[in-house]
C-alpha cells in the first residue's frame, strides 16, 4: 500500500476543505435552521406527534441526512472532477498508486467532510429541539456508512460528468428527488398505499427509516432491511468503480 | 549489462478517434543519456510519454522502465519516473511548498523537508515557497512543475517542450539544471520542436512524425554528417583524374569529371580551403563556378519530415 500516496490526497482534499469552511458550513447551518422554523415551528405546531415523537424532533434524523447525502456527493464529485477540469489529474495517473488508493484519498476526505457537517447539523438542531439519540453507535455506523457510500457515488459523477452542468444534473434531477421523499418530513406511512409501494424503491427510505430509527426507535421498514439496503447501495457503488478503473473510463483513455 | 532506463518495443496507441497516434515505436534509452525526441506538433511526442508515464493506455506493444513492465510492476516502474507535461497544469490555490510536498508523497515517499529546500533553492523558487502558485510569472509555474517531477527523486525525467513559452534566460537555465541532473545521473526524455535545443542538449535524438519514429542517432554522429560543409567546384574542362599533388583533399570527383567536391571542418582554421584553391591553380584547373553547402538538422529534419 501507498500509505503516503493516499494520505497526500486526503490531506490535500481537505485541506481544500479547509480553505473554504466557512462557506461549506454556513450553507448546511443555514438551511437546517431555516428548515426548523418553517416546518418545525410553523408548520410543525399543526402537525400532532409523529409514532410518539413530537415533529420538530422527527425531521431532525431526515434533515441530518438530506445535508450529508448532498454534501457526500457534492465534495466527492467536484474532488475528482477538478483535476480532471484542470489537468492536474496527470499527476494521480503518473503516480505508483492503484485504484484503491486514490479512491479511499478522494472518498475518504468527501465523507469525513461531510460526517463533520452532519455533526455541526445535528449540534445545530440541538439548539431547537432536546435532542435523544437512543443508540448512538447505530447512529454514527448509519451516518458514516451513509457518507462513504455517497461519496463513492459522488466520485462516479464526478468521472462521468464531462462538464460543470452534468456534475449538478444528477444531484439535482435524482438526488433532490429522491431525498425529499424518502420521508425526511413525514412517515412512510402516512402516504396512501400506492405511494407506500412506490416508496419502498427509493434507496433514501431505507437510510433515513434507519437512521431515524437509531434516534427514536422508530421506523418505516426493520432495522435489519435498512442496513440491507444501504450495504447492497455500498456494493453496488464499490462495484461500479472497480469497473471504471479496470476500463480506464475517462480516466485513461 | 545494466537494463535500458526505457526500453519501449512495437508500441502502437490508437485513440478512440480511430487515430493512430504511435505506429509501432521501438525505442530503448539507456540510462543516464539526455534523449531528445523531436518532431513536429501533433506528432505523436506527448503521446508516447503519457504512454510511458502510465497516463493513457497503449493499444499494443510493451514498455519496461529498467526492466520492469509498466502495467503488472507499475508501482515500481512509475516511483522511478518524474514527468514535467506540456500543459502548465497547477493547483492555483496551493502554496509551491505544498504542491512540491504533495507530489513527493503521492509517490510514496516520506516527508524530507531538507530535500524539497534543496529543490527550491536550485531552481530559484525559495523565496516564492508560501506563495500560492496563481500568483507566480508563466516561468515560475514551469520550475514548480520542474521541482514537482524532482520531488520523489525519480531516476528518469520526462520533460514534454520544456521550452515552450519560455523566454531566452530561462531555457538557459533551465537547460545548466538538466545537464546537473544528468550529471548526477538522471536519464533525462525531453521533447521539443525546437532542433536548437535538441542540438545544444541530447546525447541522441529521436524524429517522430506521424506516429512514427523515423530516425534514432547519437547527436556526435548526427552532427559529423551536419558540421561539415561542402566545397563544390564547377570544372572548366573535363578532368579524367585527380592530379597526385591534390590527392590530400580526399576530392570526390563526379558529373563526368567536371565537378569536384570537398568535404571541409568550417570550424578549423586552416579547413584547406584556401591551400585547395592554390594547388587547383598550380595544377592548372579552372573553375567555372564555385559553391558551398552545409546541411543541418533542420535540412535533415524537414526532409525526412517531408518523406514520411
Ligand atoms: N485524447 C486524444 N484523443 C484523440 N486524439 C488525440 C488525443 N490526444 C492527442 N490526440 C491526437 O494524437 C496526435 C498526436 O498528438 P500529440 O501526442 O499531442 O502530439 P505532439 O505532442 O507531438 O504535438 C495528434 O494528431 C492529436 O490530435
Ligand atoms: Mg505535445
Amino acid at each position: 500500500m501507498n500509505f503516503h500516496g493516499i494520505l497526500s490526497i486526503y490531506k490535500f482534499e481537505m485541506g481544500r476543505t479547509m480553505r473554504t469552511l466557512g462557506q461549506s458550513i454556513a450553507s448546511p447551518v443555514i438551511s437546517t435552521i431555516l428548515y426548523f422554523i418553517v416546518f418545525g415551528s410553523a408548520i410543525g405546531s399543526n402537525i400532532g406527534d409523529i409514532d410518539g415523537v413530537k415533529y420538530g424532533a422527527f425531521i431532525v434524523p431526515g434533515l441530518i441526512m438530506l445535508t450529508v447525502l448532498s454534501q457526500s456527493i457534492a465534495n466527492a464529485s467536484f474532488g475528482i472532477y477538478f483535476p480532471r477540469f484542470t489537468g492536474t489529474i496527470y499527476e494521480i495517473l503518473s503516480a505508483p498508486l492503484s485504484f484503491v488508493e486514490i479512491t479511499i484519498g478522494y472518498v475518504g476526505a468527501a465523507a469525513t467532510k461531510a460526517i463533520i457537517i452532519g455533526i455541526i447539523v445535528l449540534t445545530t438542531a440541538g439548539f431547537f429541539v432536546p435532542l435523544e439519540i437512543q443508540h448512538p453507535i447505530w447512529m454514527a455506523f448509519f451516518l458514516v456508512i451513509t457518507c462513504v457510500t455517497f461519496s463513492l457515488l459522488g466520485f462516479i459523477i464526478g468521472i462521468w460528468a464531462d462538464g460543470f452542468e452534468k456534475l449538478q444534473l444528477i444531484p439535482l434531477l435524482i438526488i433532490t428527488p429522491l431525498t425529499f421523499l424518502g420521508g425526511s418530513f413525514y412517515s412512510i406511512s402516512m402516504l396512501p398505499p400506492f405511494w407506500q409501494s412506490v416508496s419502498m424503491f427509493n434507496p433514501v427510505v431505507y437510510l433515513i427509516s434507519g437512521f431515524r430509527w437509531s434516534f427514536y426507535e422508530s421506523s418505516d421498514v426493520s432495522l435489519a432491511t435498512s442496513v440491507t439496503m444501504i450495504l447492497v447501495f455500498l456494493s453496488l457503488c464499490i462495484g461500479i468503480i472497480a469497473w471504471i478503473f479496470k476500463t480506464g473510463y475517462r480516466l485513461r483513455n | 549489462m545494466t537494463k535500458p532506463a526505457i526500453s519501449v518495443q512495437s508500441l502502437t496507441k490508437t485513440y478512440d478517434s480511430g487515430l493512430i497516434a504511435l505506429d509501432d515505436i521501438n525505442l530503448d534509452i539507456a540510462q543516464g543519456e539526455i534523449f531528445a525526441l523531436l518532431g513536429p506538433n501533433g506528432a505523436g511526442k506527448t503521446t508516447l510519454i503519457s504512454a510511458i508515464c502510465g497516463i493513457i493506455r497503449v493499444s499494443d506493444g510493451i514498455i519496461e522502465i529498467c526492466g520492469h513492465d509498466h502495467t503488472k510492476e507499475y508501482r515500481i516502474a512509475r516511483g522511478k519516473i518524474g514527468l514535467v507535461p506540456q500543459e502548465l497544469t497547477t493547483d492555483a490555490f496551493e502554496t509551491v511548498w505544498n504542491t512540491v510536498s504533495f507530489s513527493r508523497g503521492l509517490f510514496g515517499k516520506p516527508k524530507n523537508p531538507a530535500f524539497i529546500e534543496e529543490i527550491l533553492k536550485d531552481l530559484s523558487l525559495w523565496d516564492k515557497k508560501d506563495e500560492q502558485i496563481r500568483k507566480l510569472s508563466g516561468g515560475m509555474k514551469r520550475r514548480v512543475m520542474i521541482a514537482k517531477a524532482l520531488s520523489h527523486e525519480p531516476e528518469i525525467l520526462f520533460l514534454d517542450e520544456p521550452s515552450a513559452g519560455v523566454d531566452v534566460e530561462l531555457r538557459k537555465s533551465m537547460w545548466r539544471q538538466i545537464r546537473r541532473l544528468r550529471d548526477n545521473g538522471t536519464t533525462i526524455i525531453l521533447t521539443t520542436h525546437y532542433i536548437e535545443e535538441a542540438e545544444e542538449m541530447a546525447d541522441r535524438i529521436g524524429i517522430i512524425n506521424k506516429g512514427k519514429l523515423i530516425l534514432i542517432e547519437e547527436k556526435k554522429t548526427l552532427m559529423k554528417k551536419l558540421g561539415k560543409k561542402e566545397l563544390i567546384l564547377e570544372l572548366y574542362s573535363k578532368v579524367t583524374e585527380i592530379p597526385t599533388p591534390l590527392a590530400d583533399y580526399n576530392l570526390l570527383l563526379s558529373e563526368n569529371g567536371k565537378r569536384l567536391t570537398f568535404t571541409y571542418d568550417p570550424s578549423k582554421k586552416n579547413n584547406g580551403v584556401a591551400e585547395l584553391l592554390d594547388h587547383l591553380k598550380d595544377s592548372g584547373i579552372k573553375c567555372k563556378d564555385i559553391d558551398t553547402r552545409q546541411s543541418s538538422l533542420e535540412d535533415i529534419f524537414v526532409t525526412l519530415v517531408g518523406q514520411s
